[in-house]
């Protein structure tokens, strides 16, 4: 069917693969029509679609360590830039963001901003020169640019530290999505999310996790995307809501001045027994608060996000797999365009969304109408059943007022298609891509910190003679340890999505940024500056989170820095270290000035001598 | 030591960084430094503030980096050091 190398016919292979994607789920929205039960519906899709990728990971096997680290170096440029943005979207930006926007509003979509504008560093001050560069982890340059055992070990310590925090999330969403699609315990489920996010990575590595998270990408892109068109088309919002939403977002404006934006005491959600983790409508959706302390928030989580962004090495390993420098710069590119297309849709479904609800001219809505007929719908009754929604009385009216109306944050991506009233194909579509989009990214977070457990401390510190075969045996070992560890954790249900997800960027700025960008734009940066300032930034950092955490010391963080901005504190630390102690020691070799050198010019051999 | 072909290659390099990181700046903190004053005003119906931070900024980064990384290939050949032919 496919003549020729295997890249020369990505087009044709993922063309198909989608049109099959698309059929399937006509196929099933048929098998709706037809009888066939919500619950079937839901294990086809989730099961479906996980088969697919465990058959391209199966595709995708190899024994050579340059397809296993970097899947050969020859990822063409749009396609490496779909499977770094599957990379990129995590569980918490597929099920968590759009729920993050309905109920936190504008101070919330500082992470749109942040997670988006980083790829601009990537590319700017990173991306091109590190592919320049040839390694296949992100401690192997820190460890090859600055020389040593110490500076390498350091790198890995805050790779390890940042993904991993990262990386129990990602579990815990594949384990609260197979969960429900497959009707098992989540202590069980989260090893069967596992499963599927191993079978994708142990056979290929890099090159399997490459070509599913392209397929993954695909998958979560049209389970995002449909949804929004379909409701924004049923509810006349506008055929193309990104552009059309304007009159809708003034109309909640509207009802939230006609309807009252009220906050619930403790002592009230006590006595009516809301559960912890629900939320309900009490910030405006469109309104940005005023003063000084409101803008910095907004401005310094927008600031960690996106330095985070330029240090997690999950992704800036990807443009390792580039076929040349200037592909890994307009990869960086590509990347942002394609995760460009989900964030500027997910205020869109938080507007139809919460628009659906509340207006009470359109039929789907609940707000306003008496309780007892609200708890007579379906999807309340489900959601509810399963404690992801909760309504409560609290003036007893009888009437269910905005604040009244309790829901999971995550829950809101995954429940709007039913709340709009659309089949429930739908929501099986929408389950497959928050699946894809957790997988995808627990794939890429435990192969990088397994490929720095067995590239840099296993084969360049503890045993350099390893031949190919025992260091892949090596990296696939460490590869299920990682991964059961983590899911180990995520099983004991320690945080929630969010709060750690913003972690691993903190860790990683705080211990990362500046001694990757340093290494590039500062000649004089030295062996002992940097290990200074990787492991100072990452104790100030970390010394920081515990002070201000709300689970640890819980103390009034300073000018507002949190601790979901503790890199704020980190990396100056990190920076300040950096400088100085590079400035008190000797400025580097003549050689190592030669290969800062090399690694600004594109063309040539790559400096670390690795194909 | 690197030429004076290269060293003047990694000047304009250096030069490109700036405006696109300048640029990068003022969609991604400057206008949100004034969130609440422009938030009165409005584009394709939205309030402006709500639009930046849901797509306006967002797509100006996507216009910058493609703009930057077009450049950074007009240096690269210009100085003949691009290694745009090896790739797909």
């Amino acid at each position: 069917m496919f003549k020729g190398k295997f890249v020369d016919n990505l087009p044709k292979i993922y063309g198909t693969y989608t049109g099959g994607f698309l059929a399937f789920c006509l196929l099933m929205a048929i098998c709706e029509a037809n009888g066939m039960s919500a619950k079937t519906i839901g294990i086809l899709f989730v099961g479906f679609t996980v088969f697919i990728y465990a058959f391209i990971g199966y595709l995708s096997r190899t024994m050579q360590a340059s397809a296993y680290y970097v899947a050969g170096r020859e990822v063409p440029t749009v396609f490496n830039g779909m499977a770094t943005a599957a990379d990129w979207m995590s569980g918490a930006s597929f099920v968590a963001m759009a729920g993050g926007i309905y109920f936190g509003g504008y101070t919330y979509m500082a992470f749109l901003v942040g997670w988006t504008g980083g790829y601009i560093l990537v590319s700017s001050l990173l991306a091109p020169y590190l592919r320049k560069f040839g390694c296949y982890t992100v401690p192997d340059f820190i460890g090859t640019r600055y020389g040593g055992n110490v500076a390498r070990f350091a790198a890995v310590l805050v790779l390890v530290l940042a993904s991993f925090t990262y990386v129990t999330a990602q579990i815990n969403a594949t384990g609260t999505i197979a969960s429900r699609a497959l009707g098992i315990p989540f202590e069980t489920a989260v090893y069967v999310g596992l499963a599927s996010i191993l079978m994708c990575s142990m056979l290929g590595g890099m090159r399997a996790v490459t070509w599913t998270q392209v397929a993954q990408y695909i998958v979560l892109i049209i389970a995002y995307l449909l949804p929004v068109f379909w409701i924004s088309n049923k509810i006349g919002a506008g055929f193309f809501p990104h552009f059309m939403l304007g009159d809708e977002v003034q109309r909640i404006a509207e009802l939230e001045k006609t309807l009252g934006l009220t906050k619930n005491s403790a002592a009230a959600l006590k006595a009516a027994k809301v559960p912890g983790g629900l939320a309900y409508i009490s910030n405006p959706h469109s309104a940005v608060p005023a003063g000084a302390m409101a803008a910095w928030k907004f401005i310094s989580l927008a600031i960690c996000m996106m330095v985070g962004t330029a240090s997690l090495p999950h992704i800036l390993m990807r443009y390792f797999t580039t076929p040349s420098v200037s592909a890994a710069r307009r990869s960086v590119a590509w990347s942002l365009f394609f995760i460009f297309l989900l964030y500027f849709s997910a205020p869109m479904l938080a507007t139809l969304s919460k628009i659906a609800l509340i207006d009470p001219n359109i039929p789907t809505s609940i707000i306003g109408k008496s309780i007892a007929e609200v708890q007579g719908i379906k999807w309340v009754q489900e959601w509810t059943a399963v404690g992801q929604v909760f309504i409560a009385d609290l003036n007893g009216d009888g009437k269910l007022g905005l604040n009244e109306f309790f829901m999971r944050s995550g829950v809101v991506v995954l429940a709007t298609p039913e709340v709009a009233g659309l089949p429930y194909v739908i929501s099986g579509l929408v389950a497959a891509g928050g699946m894809a989009a957790a997988m995808s990214t627990a794939d890429g977070l435990i192969l990088a910190i397994s490929n720095a457990l067995s590239h840099d401390v296993y084969y360049k510190m503890i045993n350099p003679k390893a031949d190919t075969a025992k260091r892949l045996i090596v990296a696939r070992v460490l590869l299920v340890v990682v991964g059961v560890f983590g899911a180990y954790i995520a099983s004991m249900r320690l945080t929630g999505i969010l709060g750690s997800v913003a972690w691993a960027f903190d860790f990683a700025m705080s211990g990362l940024f500046f001694p990757l960008v340093l290494g590039v734009w500062w000649k004089r940066a030295t062996r002992a500056g940097a290990v200074a300032g990787m492991l100072g930034g990452l104790a100030a950092g970390t010394a920081y989170l515990i002070y201000v955490g709300p689970k640890f010391m819980a103390q009034t963080p300073w000018l507002g820095i949190d601790h979901l901005r503790f890199g704020l504190i980190g990396a100056p630390v990190c920076l300040i270290l950096m400088i100085v102690v590079s400035l008190a020691t000797e400025e580097p070799d003549a050689k190592t000035q030669q290969m800062v050198d090399d690694i600004r010019i594109p063309t040539g051999k790559t400096v670390s001598g690795l194909e | 030591m690197a030429s004076k072909n290269n060293e003047a290659h990694w000047e304009k390099t250096k030069g490109l960084m700036k405006i696109t990181l300048a640029l990068w700046f003022f969609f991604g903190y400057v206008v949100f430094m004034f969130g609440h004053d422009i938030n009165s005003m409005s584009f394709l119906g939205y309030p402006l503030a709500y639009y930046m931070t849901a797509q306006g900024s967002l797509a100006a980064f996507v216009i910058i980096i493609f703009w930057s990384t077009g450049k950074q290939q007009e240096i690269d050949e210009e100085h003949g050091v691009s290694d745009a032919g090896r790739d797909d």
